[in-house]
Order: structure tokens, then sequence, then C-alpha cells
């Protein structure tokens, strides 16, 4: 009995090492908004390279990250779409406030199959009935931007009310993160989403065309990032902003199609001449 | 004969002398039983905490309020009628399946109980990437569809069919295990009396696998109830069209915590009433025990 | 009038049996334990198929392997008492009884008629109502014959229908049994272990070994079949 009983013991302790974590390793825990998870791989890596200390990410829907840390999920670093839900965040006191930087701008784009096999090639391409189209949720950062720019477009004279009308109705589904939406319409199933230009990630920018919604119409999204004020390592969440903001950090995410915010965020153009394509007078951006 | 053996006073010393001294049968029992109670006590906790911590988490004023949200009631009828008409589906078609494997020996027999565990292992996501493939509109039986004008993806239709596809294998399985514990002497019974096949599956077969049928069809109708990743890659996500309760719960919880709270309360206490009933109602019909 | 010569192969043996009975006859069927009584029946029946062989009832033939006839159980007409007599749980003793008439839709003033006939004759008007699951063992047996008598089968089979049964109560049911199958004039298959049987119920007998008929002869005579263990 006393041989059976030293075998259990040695094998519960064994067990116990193997479960709990003898000592924690350095290591940044970023909640991400998932439009932003190819730069953010991209910029962890440089970190981790460059610091020796571990990066994990956690990308979701920005509205999921933020129901997450309410419920008291642990991160250091919140990144974030758009304002409103960093905000959020730091109204109820979550947030390390003077450590939210903005760090890059975005804007809304209409993406289309490759084969647009409902031939959008511009905005008003969109009221036609029958056409299916995909949204982001109005929480998603870019639900909420695609549906300002339609009530921008309702207002003006040359779209109306009327249009935004038929734009909705030919909405068939509100998704709950902007990667589904690149997806869905990358296979055919959808003629065209709403999300930002920086949602295509390189992979998948050979699937789809881009239809850039010309700024009168369009909204800028201030996309911020911020230290949670429970973070265990402060210190190294301020250098991982500080990389972001950095010229390297900046031009990976111009890579991605973020406008960097350096740069005039409010020239079009900027965006032209990262990359050579063709744009034609309907601010159309077709890639090569 | 001598019963004086038998008393339990005796019984000490052998447990010494096999388990080695200072040891005590009764106090091992005990630490048994209560181990056990625990154990017991532990899952129960476990289940039981999580359920009782919706109830205890949303004030009761906010949840009958939302439970008027037009985003709630349509949620609440279209995850009704599609749960139902997946089970109807289900059992209509799972019956003959699982009857004629619970019978019958055919050549590829093992592929097709393969098969009809798969939607099981797949994570819903990937069913749900499958069916995309399969029928959306650029999918392999899909763009003939299209062609005629008909389109899945994005309508109830797929909703049902994602829930059909995640839920059949929960019917069939449990289907085909009463089938095969229905003793094959009433069915040889039955047939030596005169009896065709049909009649005797529709008189004798079902009414003694009745109860395990039901229960397969409460665990499918339950499945179906569930379903999320499937439903929201085919069917997508879209009021009173294709958000089911789940899906609802999801984007509300993004806003309105409250909102995705009464939701899921109603949701767990819609599947107890349902099982509750269909408890109930088979208690009441089918009281037969087995010879 | 059954004539039957089929062949079988089994697991451990092959099953090989020549058979004949006359009308009206009873013939008892004996042997141990996996000796292939059982097989034997169910192919009567048209349960299990033959390899090889015939069964022909009344010179209609019911299995021919050379002239590729198989007529199923439903359209045989023989009556089969199962060994666990496999009453319908589901059903009351009146419904199990009436079954084998409702499958072949009779009008249901006949079904009455016909059903109240054989269970007063049987002595189970009383409990007609009964789950058949809650009868006892010899009542069971009771239902189960008439249930198979009730649709005037041409062959009645019977898998040990005592066997089952209490030990105090198996003479008093043999004797029941002898009276209601002589009574009824159909030839019959009755498949025992127990001599005894054999002894009190029937005309013939046959010893079944390994699949082959080893003994056969007048029933009187198997007391001297002494190398049979007379098991109970």
């Amino acid at each position: 009995m006393t041989e059976r009983r030293r075998i259990l013991f040695l094998l519960t302790l064994t067990v116990l090492m193997l479960c709990t974590d003898a000592k924690e390793p350095e290591e940044l825990t970023v909640f991400c908004g998932a439009g932003l998870t190819g730069a953010f791989n991209e910029i962890g890596q440089i970190y981790e390279n460059e610091s020796g200390i571990g990066v994990d990410f956690n990308f979701d829907g920005v509205p999921a990250l933020r129901a997450q840390i309410e419920q008291g999920a642990y991160a250091d670093i919140v990144v974030s779409a758009n304002l409103k839900h960093m905000d959020a965040l730091e109204r109820e006191g979550y947030i390390d406030n003077d450590t939210v930087e903005i760090f890059a701008g975005n804007k809304v784009a209409v993406i289309v199959p490759n084969d647009n096999p409902a031939n959008i090639t511009n905005l008003t391409d969109l009221a036609k009935p029958g056409v299916k189209i995909l949204i982001g949720i109005k929480d998603l950062p870019a639900g909420d931007y695609a549906r300002r720019v339609l009530d921008k477009l309702a207002v003006d004279p040359e779209y109306g009310p009327a249009y935004k009308e038929a734009v909705a109705a030919n909405i068939v589904s509100e998704e709950t993160t902007v990667n589904r939406i690149v997806s869905k319409v990358a296979l055919g199933e959808a003629d065209a989403g709403f999300a930002f230009i920086s949602d295509v990630s390189p992979q998948m920018v050979g699937k789809v065309t881009r239809i850039v919604v010309p700024d009168e119409y369009n909204v800028v999204g201030k996309s911020p990032l911020g230290v949670l004020k429970h973070s265990k390592y402060p210190q190294e969440a301020q250098s991982f902003i500080g990389l972001v903001m950095s010229e390297e950090g900046q031009s990976i995410l111009k890579k991605y199609g973020f406008i960097p915010v350096n740069e005039n965020s409010m020239n079009w153009q900027a965006i032209d001449q990262t990359s050579s394509k063709v744009c034609d007078n309907w601010g159309r951006i077709r890639w090569i | 004969m001598d019963l004086n053996r038998f008393k339990p006073e005796i019984v000490e010393p052998y447990s010494r002398i096999i388990y080695g001294p200072g040891f005590n049968l009764r106090l091992r029992n005990k630490i048994l039983k209560t181990g056990l109670a625990l154990a017991i006590c532990l899952t129960m906790a476990f289940i039981a905490l999580p359920v009782a911590s919706l109830f205890l988490k949303s004030p009761l004023d906010t949840t009958l309020r939302s439970l008027h949200d037009p985003v709630v009631m349509d949620a609440l009828r279209l995850s009704m009628m599609t749960s139902t008409l997946t089970t109807l589906i289900v059992v209509l078609m799972g019956t003959p399946v699982a009857y004629v494997n619970a019978r019958f020996h055919y050549p590829g027999k093992e592929i097709v109980d393969s098969l009809i565990d798969l939607p099981v292992i797949m994570p819903p996501a990937v069913a749900g990437i499958a069916l995309l493939m399969a029928f959306g509109r650029m999918g392999i039986v899909g763009h003939y569809l299209n062609a005629l004008g008909l389109s899945i993806a994005f309508t109830t239709l797929a909703v049902i069919m994602a829930q059909v596809f995640v839920s059949s294998p929960f019917y069939i399985r449990q289907a085909r295990t009463s089938f095969e514990d229905v003793d094959l002497a009433f069915e040889n019974a039955a047939r030596t009396l005169g009896a065709s096949r049909v009649y005797t599956f529709f008189h004798v077969i079902l009414p003694i696998a009745i109860n395990g049928l039901i229960s397969g069809a409460i665990m499918a109708f339950a499945r179906s109830l569930g379903e999320f990743g499937a439903t929201i890659m085919f069917a997508g996500n879209f009021q009173g069209r294709t958000q089911t309760m789940p899906l609802a719960i999801y984007t509300a919880m993004q806003g309105d915590m409250d909102v995705a709270l009464c939701l899921a309360l109603v949701l767990v206490v819609i599947s107890f009433l349902v099982i509750a009933l269909v408890k109930t109602l088979t208690r009441r019909m089918y009281r037969n025990a087995r010879t | 009038m059954l004539e039957l010569d089929v062949k079988k192969r089994l697991r451990d043996f092959d099953l090989e049996v020549n058979l004949r009975i006359a009308e009206g006859e009873i013939l008892m069927l004996v042997g141990d334990n996996g000796c292939g009584k059982t097989t034997l029946l169910n192919m009567i029946a048209g349960l299990i198929e033959p390899d090889v062989g015939m069964i022909a009832l009344d010179g209609k033939p019911l299995f021919d392997s050379s002239l590729k006839i198989d007529i199923t159980p439903e359209m045989r007409n023989i009556g089969y008492v199962f060994q666990s007599y496999a009453l319908f749980p589901h059903m009351s003793v009146y419904d199990n009884v009436a079954f084998g008439l409702r499958a072949r839709r009779l009008p249901r003033k006949e079904i009455d008629f016909l059903v109240k006939d054989h269970l007063t004759a049987a002595g189970l008007w009383e409990i007609r109502n009964a789950r058949a699951a809650n009868i006892s063992g010899g009542q069971k047996q009771r239902v189960a014959l008439a249930r198979a008598l009730i649709i005037e089968p041409d062959l009645l089979l019977l898998d040990e229908p005592l066997s089952a049964l209490d030990v105090r109560k198996q003479a008093a049911m043999r004797r029941d049994l002898r009276e209601r199958i002589h009574s009824c004039e159909v030839p019959s298959i009755i498949v025992t272990h127990d001599l005894r049987d054999v002894a009190c119920i029937g005309d013939r007998a046959c010893l079944l070994e390994m699949g082959k008929i080893v003994l056969s002869g007048a029933a009187e005579d198997v007391m001297s079949w002494g190398a049979v263990p007379s098991t109970g």
C-alpha cells in the first residue's frame, strides 16, 4: 500500500508541475482588432527580434475585445480600429489614458470579387436591385463607418435617401468580423462588401478589387492604441507603441493599406503614390 | 453451520492481514463514499453555476423589457421555426438510414457510417465553409442552381441546411442504437404472423424504439438550436432572415450586454421547457417494458 | 404435409436434413443446444435461407434453390412460437393475439369474434387487457400459442415451448400443450431438449446431432435412446 501511495504522490506532483508555470516568461499580451492582423503580426515579429520579449496577440472583432476586457481579461495593450471602443474603455477606467496614441488612419472602401459578377463599377451600382452586399455589424468599426458613409451619401443630392434605402435593402448579412466579409467577397458569395481599405491583406489583394469611396463621402477612421492600467509590463508596452509610431512601424502600416499619421491623411492621392496603380476619374483603384 | 463467521467483527482482522496494519475497512468505505459524493457535487456545481449566473446577473426588469425588442422576437421566432423544421427533416430522412444500418449489411456500410459521424467531428466553421463550397454561388452544386436563379446562401433555407448538417448525426446514431436494441425476435414473430416489413416497422419496431428515437430527436433539436459557426459562415447574419438566437447573442454581446444576457436566458429557458415537455409526453404515451 | 431437404453450412458444422411430416402429425425434434434445431425451424419459417435444397408444404414450394423460389415469411402462413415467446411488449394480450388478423386486414367484427373465441378457449379472456410484459410465464406461453394458432396456419413450429417455465408448472403445462395441439389438428414440429416432452406430446421423434438426424422413430421408443441424456 505504501508503494502505491508513493507512486500516486509522485504522479500528482508531476501533473501539478506540468500544469503550473514555474516562472512566467516575460511576454506582452496585445488585444488587436482583426483588421490589423497582418500589419501587427509583422510589427510584433520585429519587436520580438529586437527586444527578446514575446508578443502574444489576440485578434478579434474590436467590440468582442472590448467585452472581454470589461469582463476582466488581461491585456497589456489594446489596439482598436476606431475611437468609439477605445473612448469607452478610457471612460470606464481600463486604460492608462496618457499612453493612448493615434497610430494610423483608415478609410472605407467597397470591395468586389475579381470577376465582378454584378458588374459594380461605382457607388450607384450598389443600389441596383438584386445586388448582394455585406456589411459589418454596427458595433464593428468597419460597420460603423460604412453606415456613416451611407448617411453622408443620403444627404447628398446626387444620391439621396432613396439611394441609402436601396443599398440597405441589398444587404444580405451583417458580419461580426471584416475578415469574413473579405473572404466571402473573395469567394464570390457576395457581390460587394464594405470594409476598410486596410482590411484587404496583401494575401487577399489579388482576390478582390477595391473601389475607393471618394473623400467627400468618406469618413476617416482614426485608429488608436493604448496601454491598460493593469498591465504588468508598462515599460515594455510603451516601447512596443514606440515601435508602432516609428518610421519602421508606419511603413509597415502603409504597406497594408493604412494611412500613416505622418502623411496628409485627407489626400487620397497619397495612397496612389505608394503603389503603382491605375486610377480613373471615378476614384477607382485597380490592382494590376 | 456456524454463522458466526459472518459477523462483521471478524472481518476486520482479515483486512488487517491483507492490507497491513492501521487499515480499517469501514473507514475506507466512508472515504470512498465521500469521494464519490464530492465528485458528483463538483460536477453538478460546475454545470449549474454558469447557468445560475446567467439568471443572477441579469436584472429582471431589463430582461422582461428586452423581450419586446424586435431583435429578440425575430431571433426567437427564427430559431424556433428553423430548429423545428430541422428536427422534422432529420427524423424523416434519418430514420430509414438508421434502420437500414441497424438491420442490414451491405457493401460500403463502413463508409456510410463514417460519413454519418463526420459532421460531429468537423468544427462548425469548417462545416460552414464546406456548405459554401457545395451550395454557395460559386459552389459545385450551387453554381448550377445560381444559373437557374436559385441562390441558397444568405437565406433561411441556408440556416436550415446548416442545422440539418450538424445535427443529423445526433439523431441517426441514437436511432440506430434504438433499432438495434429491438430484439430481432419481435420482427421475426411479426413476419411469421403475416405482417409485411412495412407493417412490422410501423406497428412493432417503431413503438418499441420510440423512446430512444425521441431522445435522439431532442438531441438533434438542441444541437440545432445552439448552432452558430456553420450558420454564420453559410447563411450569414441578418435579423429576421438568418439571425438565429446564438447569432443574435453574439452580435448583441458586442454592443449591449443586457440584451445579450436576456437572449441567453430566453434560450436556456426555452430549451429546458421544450425538453421537459417532450419527456413528459413520451413518458405518458408509451409506458412499455422490455421482455 | 411438409417435405424438407436442405443443406446449410453453419459455423461449426454443416446442417443437412431430410424430413417428411404427414397430415396432422406432430414431430418432436430433439437435440442438445447448438445442434441446429432452431436454425432448422427458422429455415422452415423463411427467416433464414438454406444454401441449397427444397422445402414444400402441401405440395406448394416454399423454397427451392434450383428453381430460385424463396417465399417470404409473411406469405408462408406458418405459425411460430419462439423460445422467448416474443410477445410484443407494448401491446396488450388482446392486441398480441389480434396482430396476425389485423396484419391481414380482416374486418373488425371478424377479428373481435375470433380473438374472443381463442382467448376464452385458452383461459386468457380475463387478462386480455394486461400488458404482455406483465403476465406470468405460463400465461405468456398460452398467448404465444393462441397468437400463432389464430391465423390458421398450415404448419406450427414451437421452439422449446416449456423450457422457460417454472419446473413445478411444466408437467401441467405439458399436458395442456398436448391437448391444444392435438385438438387443432395442425401438423407441428416441436423442438425440445427434454425427453419428457417427447414422451408426452409427440407422435414421432427425431434426434438431431451436429446438424444431422441420427435417430428417428416413434415417440414411445424414445426411452430406449439410452445414449441421450435427459435434461430438465
